[in-house]
């Protein structure tokens, strides 16, 4: 498959993980900002092919984990009145909220409805004029685009029953408040590709300059987030602290100029809480006040939202970097897929999802040792 | 169905009801009623275009001969929305899909009911077209249906047609299939591509539309399975069609109930390009999507070539592919050799899979 078998070669994989061993002299931490290299990288085992001393720590990239818990309660509250369609993202629909998830509003007779653009429930609205049609537009600056356009779209045709319900949150101010975190680990970044995609990378070298660390645009596919590691080792080694692109075909320094330019139409900056983190300053977007019609939380006004956390749930810590799932002592006894405490647990995305569907709550040596045919994982 | 029917199977293609339906275009509440017009859809499409000697005899149960040996039942319920998709319809969904529960339990399908539940208002028109799908799929599959029944509910109280089918089978002499059975160094083949059916359905269905070439891949496996049998007989320890939850959850299911590991390798998984792409777009993962035309098979290492050579040999099973082996390692587990050289554990999924954000 053209662009994706590619960058899915097993013995170039291979060699590039003997580069990277060969290159790499002591420890180092690299975070993966991105839930889609989270999974990536464990989908794949790259952790596996790494050598000992590199850490690859997972970041809070995932936007169905770090979505504030009050938002989550708005959605299901907003979601189980009658007149409502509820469009969403699927992964948002089994992220617990206080009391309950989409699902169970679903279940219980909301219409919820898993869409794939927002435009689609664009087209919901006006084949629904009696219907309030509700996104939730989470996410980070790689959803943002297609969101501010569905309310574009919905402004320009006059439409007075669409809504977002918005959480945007944004990459450069994340990465800003780990390393300013007391206690900070990390000593690299791997940038997400697909967010770049969007904002070009032009945000980062102040943050490189700054903080004194590597920042590499990185893609998904297994070759090229061994690519995005081996460069960031480099740079590591060399005691260099640059911005760098290794996801070329994809990501340009100015970015998708034309998104931008409706992403600073649309939306406006905010300070935004992130789930399991909490407040970041200026680290999301809002409706812009031209905008601020088509904003759910204007349009249905929810009170009387308690929101309650479960005490086990160390979502937080997983999302800091702090300590890895594996190390909550919920993981794979109270919390699991099937009962997530947090939302780390739901999204494929999530942390400990990722660890979880993907066995690492079995040892490496476990693994390696599996049977005959099974065994030669390059990890030292 | 893509392939084409082998010989001696009915030509339905200019089959048409032979007394059309009078009176309502579409089903209303007295088609469940047990009068005239239940009578009606009786004499007027389900005898004629299921016709045969038991059923015939309308009376309240079939009355079958059988020879004397062990039987196999199984029942299934097809609630598929939408009702039509590339490759087929609920109505093949139902006749292959019983069918083929009792071929993987090593028995040979002999006899079907159809229960139908329909919801009011709907169209007679497709209800024709699903119970003619049905008649075709049977007479492929070599099967009879003798007995039914149909209920109405209100608007709104369905999603246009349910069928249930329960089916008997004569289980074959002389062979022990299971998903218990499953030995350590059993061979894994799987018949042919994975994730057809789940995402000629995901392609379709209301707010995913994309355009694809995907079909689904609904057939009647028990012609394939009797000519692997006939091959092969006891070394043929397991059998499965992978179809809700996929190929990922069928391993897994044996894995546990023989308690042994399943290794299969990514690379040799047979998967079609538009799938793969389709599932790449979605957020999804192949060994997860629904099969409704594939058996995995679990065989003696010795006889692991020969089923090969008569799966490739029979149209439905041109693309099988072996895909791993059963081992004492990991017990109760699938886990994937990927094409990094790395392993992954693939879990039985947790409900459906939800496309992702991004």
């Amino acid at each position: 498959m053209k662009y994706l078998t590619e960058f899915r070669n097993g013995e170039i994989a291979q060699r590039m993980a003997r580069e990277i061993q060969s290159i790499t002299t002591r420890p180092w931490k690299i975070m993966e900002v991105c839930g889609g290299q989270t999974h990536s990288i464990i989908k794949n085992g790259i952790d596996q092919m790494l050598p000992a001393g590199i850490e690859m720590i997972h970041g809070p990239g995932c936007p169905v984990c770090v979505t504030p818990l009050e938002l989550i309660d708005k959605a299901l509250a907003i979601a189980a009145q009658p007149g409502v369609i509820f469009c969403s993202f699927g992964d948002m629909l089994r992220v617990p909220g206080t009391d309950a998830d989409l699902f169970q509003i679903k279940g219980n007779g909301g219409d919820v409805r898993v869409v794939y653009s927002p435009l689609d429930a664009v087209d919901l609205a006006v084949k629904n004029p009696d219907k309030q049609v509700v996104f939730f537009g989470v996410g980070f600056e790689t959803t943002a685009p297609a969101n501010a356009m569905s309310v574009h779209v919905a402004k320009r045709r006059g439409l007075k029953n669409f809504s977002l319900l918005v959480s945007h949150v944004l990459v450069p101010p994340a990465i800003a408040a780990i390393l300013e975190s007391p206690g900070n680990k990390v000593q690299a970044f791997l940038l997400a590709g697909h967010v770049c995609s969007v904002m070009g990378y032009w945000e980062y070298p102040p943050l490189a300059e700054k903080f004194g660390v590597p920042l590499v645009v990185t893609g998904f596919e297994p070759l090229d987030l061994l690519d995005g590691i081996r460069r960031t080792v480099i740079q590591l080694e060399a005691g260099r602290h640059q911005v760098e692109n290794a996801y070329e075909r994809i990501v340009t320094f100015e970015g998708n100029q034309a998104a931008q330019k409706l992403l600073a139409e649309v939306f406006e900056v905010t300070d935004r809480a992130w789930r399991g983190i909490g407040v970041i300053p200026k680290s999301g977007w809002r409706l812009s006040d031209a905008y601020r019609d088509f904003d759910a939380e204007e349009r249905f006004h929810i009170s009387g939202i308690h929101t309650q956390e479960s005490p086990l749930c160390r979502a937080g810590d997983v999302l800091r970097g702090a300590i890895k799932p594996a190390e909550c002592s919920a993981f794979g006894k109270e919390c699991t897929p099937r009962h997530p405490l947090g939302a780390t647990m739901v999204s494929s995305e999530g942390a400990c999802a990722a660890y979880y569907n993907y066995g690492r709550f079995i040892s490496a040596e476990d693994l390696a040792s599996a049977g005959s045919g099974l065994t030669g994982v390059s990890n030292v | 169905m893509s392939e084409s029917p082998k010989s001696g199977t009915p030509d339905f293609s200019n089959w048409s009801c032979p007394l059309p339906l009078v009176g309502y275009p579409t089903i209303v509440m007295g088609h469940g009623g047990g009068g005239k017009l239940g009578n009606e859809l009786v004499e007027h499409l389900f005898l004629p275009a299921f016709r045969n000697a038991a059923l015939e005899n309308l009376g309240d149960a079939a009355v079958l001969d059988l020879p004397s040996g062990r039987l196999a039942m199984s029942t299934d319920s097809f609630v598929v929305q939408p009702l039509f998709f590339p490759g087929g319809s609920i109505g093949e969904l139902a006749i292959n899909g019983t069918v083929n529960d009792l071929a993987v339990s090593g028995a040979i399908p002999k006899y079907l009911s159809a229960s139908f539940i329909l919801e009011e208002g709907f169209p007679l028109a497709q209800l024709a077209a699903i119970v003619e799908s049905m008649a075709r799929a049977a007479a492929t599959a070599g099967v009879q249906i003798v007995t039914g029944d149909t209920k109405v509910v209100e608007r709104g109280h369905g999603d246009g047609c349910y069928i249930n089918t329960a089916g008997i089978g004569l289980l074959r002499d002389g062979i022990s299939v299971g998903p218990h059975r499953a030995q350590p160094g059993d061979a894994v083949l799987v018949s042919g591509f994975i994730g057809d059916h789940g995402m000629a359905i995901m392609s379709v269905r209301e707010g995913l539309e994309f355009e694809s070439q995907i079909r689904s891949d609904c057939a009647a496996l028990n012609g394939l399975i009797a000519e692997v049998l006939d091959a092969a007989g006891t070394a043929v320890h397991a059998m499965r069609d992978p179809t809700r939850g996929g190929l990922a959850s069928t391993l897994n299911e044996i894995a546990i109930s023989s308690n042994v590991g399943v290794a299969i390798d990514e690379t040799s998984m047979p998967v079609r390009t538009e799938v793969q792409s389709a599932c790449e777009l979605l957020g999804l993962d192949p060994v997860y999507v629904a099969n409704e035309g594939k058996a995995v098979f679990f065989v003696a290492p010795e006889a692991a070539d020969q089923v090969l050579a008569v799966l490739r040999a029979h149209p439905l099973g041109r693309d099988a592919a072996r895909i791993g082996h059963v081992t004492t390692e990991h017990k109760r587990m699938l886990v994937a050799r990927t094409a990094m050289g790395s392993n992954r554990v693939i879990p039985t999924q947790i409900g459906e899979q939800l496309p992702r954000i991004c």
